[in-house]
This record gives structure tokens, C-alpha cells and sequence, in this order.
């Protein structure tokens, strides 16, 4: 006999289901319950930095657009911080770098708003490019999926950010690129997930 | 003084793998190549923080939350708590949980559920609360009632409730369900057996507190959750400047 570690084991998840909205987008799912829902207002409206659009869809291993999906965004203000003791310094009033998005239930389509993330402090040395973490939830998927956003335009960034440069396979990093767009003087940036198949986008185990 | 360091490696063994073809809309939904492992930086210690001004002190009692003045959700009414712990037995105290659920007969308020139980209209089926200093949490709410599903033909889900806890980090984020005990449904759910080990599919059904229960009003489940715990770096902290 040997010595008993006394561990407790992490809870294992479950699919969020179908009706994930009921719990944490009641509006979504057709009803008004609370006086304030969390996660429709990632940035505030004290946040310095470029003002921008995220929209994408996800699509499982048929090439069909996912309509029940949820996904919830986490990212740093222009300068590189996180809403958070150790996110690296302060962030302005009403930042929350959090967000809820819902797809669009006939579409699958979402978007959200937000502004551009700074770079932020590397694990060990240098700087991690902007970027915006996310974890996709829904029917059929047994634990929640991270991957994170890139932006298609910080060329310099993500050619030395140490999280990119992991991903073994040069073709893969573009999975997780977002292309950016000018569409009436807003900028846009498409970001299409792919739960599997050709292109499948890159999911970290964090 | 010890410094906070990285989060223990998810254990991939004890949660469900990404396909699993008995419950059938994993398979065109898990991705096929392997997850990239991620050493901890920033982006995955930290995560969102909540406080009393977010939510409303009585969104935990789903009884009442959505009632007519006066009225009160129809079924056996239940308490259900417990705490939020870490790997280390560590309370997780403040940190939000987001629960929903069907209503007695086993239909959700949701505009895609189309099934035949009746809508309960004194019952949304959701619920929040904030953990305090001790890690604890309760909802007050009626036992959810169980639900047929296109899975095979003949499927129903247990009576569970769906549960959703953050942690302190964006590492720690956890979708769950909640099961109870002494349910036949149970063994027979393709979803619950997602989670191969018997004793992880375990760790999902709260227990009847008989003692948590209040006489002539309401019985009471207990359903402790535990969230990834995390290094004491004791020399040498390789997350610089955290
Ligand atoms: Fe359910």
C-alpha cells in the first residue's frame, strides 16, 4: 500500500444542451426574466481603441451552419489588460472584456462588439499577439471547446506570438485568422469556426 | 508566500471524450484532430468577475423568479445546494452559478421545445447566484420533470438540472448537468454515459439531504462541484509578472 493523494476530481461536464439560452440568454430563448442580462456589453463605453465588429458562423463536420450554438469571448483592453487581479494592470470603468453571443436560430450567424485587444504579456518572455480567447458550447458538444481569435491584419504580432508558433502545422494557424473588412466605415472582421472536416479550426486544451 | 501558478491539467480521462456516437449529434459536432495543449499564460488565469450589483438577490429562487405576484411554480418543491471547490478542497467563494431547467412536466420555456407537457406560466427555469465566502451556493426551485429526445426513439432524460460555474480563471469554466438520486433514468441516458468512468458519472447525481430539508416545505439534494485547482508555486514562478 502507498499514501492517498487527496485530490478531489474537477466535476465533468456535460453538453450545454439545446436550450442552453433558457439558463444564460433567457431573451434569446423568448422570455424576460431578469432585470439585467450578463454579457451583451464586452467593451463599455469607456474603452479607448479601435472600435470593431466580430461575425462568423460555426459549421459542424456536414458543412452546416450550427444554429444552437453559444459562445462567450474573453479578452484584454487596448493596452493589454484583462478585467481581472491579475490581468496584467487597470482596465477603464464599465470594461468587462467578457462577452455572451448567440447565433441567429434560423441562420446560425453571430457577431459582437467589442474593441481591439492590445498585445498582452507572454508566458515566459515577449508578447502574445492580440487576440480574443473563446469557448464554444452546444447540443453535441461534451465539453466546452477553446480556441482564440487572431487578427489577419497584425501580420508582425502573429508571426512571433508563442501560441501560434506551437501549432506545428503552418496550414492549421490560419484557422484561427480573422479577415478584416470595411463595410460603411465600420470595421468588420469574419471569423468562421469548423468543428470538423477540411479547414477544421484549432482547439487548445487550456 | 506563495504565488499563484498554473491550473492542474484537465483530467481528459474523467470528462467525456468529443465523440461519442451513442449520443448522436457529438458526431458531426467533435473535432477530429487532437486539442493543442496550452501552458497557462494571462488569457487563461484570469477571467471574468461578478458581484452583487449583477444580479438580483432573489434570482436564485426559480419558485418565485418568474411568478405572478401571489403565485409560486407548480411540482415537488426543492432546495439544491452545496459548494464550489477546488481540486485542492479549496472554497471558491464569489464566483457566479447560472442554472436551467425544465418545469415539472418536463418541458422548457424555450420557443424551440415543442413538447406536448404543458408550459407551467408561474415558471421561467432559470436561476443565478454567487457563491460566498465559503464556497456556498443554493437555489430554491421544483424538481424538473423528465423529457423525451430525438436521440434513439425511445430516449428520456433524467430529471436533471443544467449548471454553469466560472472559477476565477477562463481555465476553470464548467457546463454541467445535475442528476438525483435514486433515479431509474439515469443509467439508461446516452448523455450521462458520454462519461465513461462510473465513479465520474457519480460525481453528477446529488445526493438526498435529508437534513437540509425544511419540515412541511421542501426536500433538499446536495451537489458539491469541483473546479481545476491550481499550482502553489513554491520556487520559481514561470508565469512571469502574475
Ligand atoms: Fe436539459
Amino acid at each position: 500500500m502507498i499514501q492517498k493523494l487527496d485530490y478531489l476530481k474537477e466535476t465533468p461536464s456535460q453538453t450545454a444542451g439545446p436550450y442552453v439560452h433558457i439558463g444564460l440568454a433567457p431573451g434569446a430563448a423568448g422570455f424576460d426574466i431578469y432585470e439585467k442580462e450578463l454579457g451583451w456589453d464586452i467593451a463599455g463605453p469607456n474603452a479607448n481603441g479601435e472600435r470593431i465588429r466580430i461575425e462568423g458562423v460555426v459549421i459542424d463536420g456536414t458543412g452546416s451552419p450550427i444554429k444552437d450554438v453559444m459562445l462567450e469571448a474573453w479578452q484584454a483592453n487596448s493596452e493589454g489588460h484583462y478585467a481581472h487581479p491579475e490581468g496584467g494592470g487597470t482596465v477603464e470603468d464599465g470594461f468587462k472584456g467578457w462577452g455572451r453571443v448567440i447565433t441567429d436560430f434560423e441562420t446560425g450567424e453571430w457577431a459582437f462588439d467589442t474593441i481591439k485587444p492590445g498585445r498582452t504579456r507572454g508566458r515566459d518572455v515577449g508578447q502574445q499577439a492580440p487576440h480574443i480567447n473563446l469557448w464554444i458550447v452546444a447540443r453535441g458538444i461534451n465539453v466546452g471547446l477553446n480556441t482564440r481569435l487572431y487578427f489577419d491584419d497584425e501580420t508582425e504580432a502573429n508571426a512571433v506570438d508563442p501560441v501560434l508558433n506551437l501549432i506545428e502545422w503552418e496550414t492549421r494557424r490560419s484557422t484561427l485568422l480573422a479577415k478584416r473588412n470595411d463595410r460603411d466605415g465600420h470595421v468588420v472582421y469574419r471569423f468562421d469556426i469548423k468543428l470538423q472536416g477540411h479547414n477544421e479550426t484549432v482547439f487548445f486544451d487550456i | 508566500m506563495t504565488k499563484n501558478g498554473e491550473f492542474y491539467q484537465r483530467d481528459r480521462t474523467w470528462h467525456p471524450p468529443a465523440v461519442t456516437p451513442d449520443y448522436k449529434t457529438s458526431v458531426t459536432r467533435s473535432p477530429q484532430y487532437s486539442l493543442i495543449s496550452l501552458q497557462n499564460s494571462v488569457s487563461e488565469v484570469t477571467g471574468p468577475v461578478f458581484g452583487h450589483n449583477d444580479i438580483h438577490a432573489l434570482d436564485n429562487d426559480l419558485i418565485h423568479n418568474y411568478a405572478q405576484a401571489g403565485d409560486a411554480a407548480i411540482g415537488e418543491r426543492i432546495i439544491l445546494h452545496g459548494r464550489v471547490l477546488d481540486e485542492n478542497h479549496r472554497p471558491i467563494p464569489n464566483t457566479l452559478v447560472e442554472v436551467w431547467q425544465a418545469n415539472a412536466g418536463g418541458r422548457y420555456r424555450h420557443k424551440k421545445d415543442t413538447y406536448l407537457a404543458p408550459i407551467d406560466p408561474n415558471f421561467g427555469g432559470c436561476g443565478r447566484t454567487l457563491t460566498d465566502e465559503s464556497g456556498y451556493y443554493f437555489f430554491r426551485t421544483i424538481k424538473p420533470g423528465a423529457y423525451p429526445w430525438r436521440n434513439w426513439v425511445n430516449n428520456w432524460r433524467p430529471a436533471h438540472i443544467h449548471v454553469s460555474i466560472f472559477g476565477t480563471a477562463f481555465a476553470q469554466r464548467l457546463i454541467t448537468q445535475c442528476y438525483f438520486e435514486g433515479d431509474p433514468l439515469i443509467d439508461k441516458c446516452p448523455i450521462v454515459h458520454t462519461i465513461p468512468d462510473a465513479q465520474a458519472r457519480a460525481q453528477l447525481v446529488a445526493a438526498l439531504d435529508m437534513n437540509a430539508s425544511v419540515p412541511l416545505d421542501s426536500i433538499a439534494y446536495k451537489f458539491d462541484i469541483v473546479l481545476r485547482g491550481r499550482r502553489s508555486t513554491l520556487f520559481e514562478n514561470r508565469l512571469e509578472g502574475n
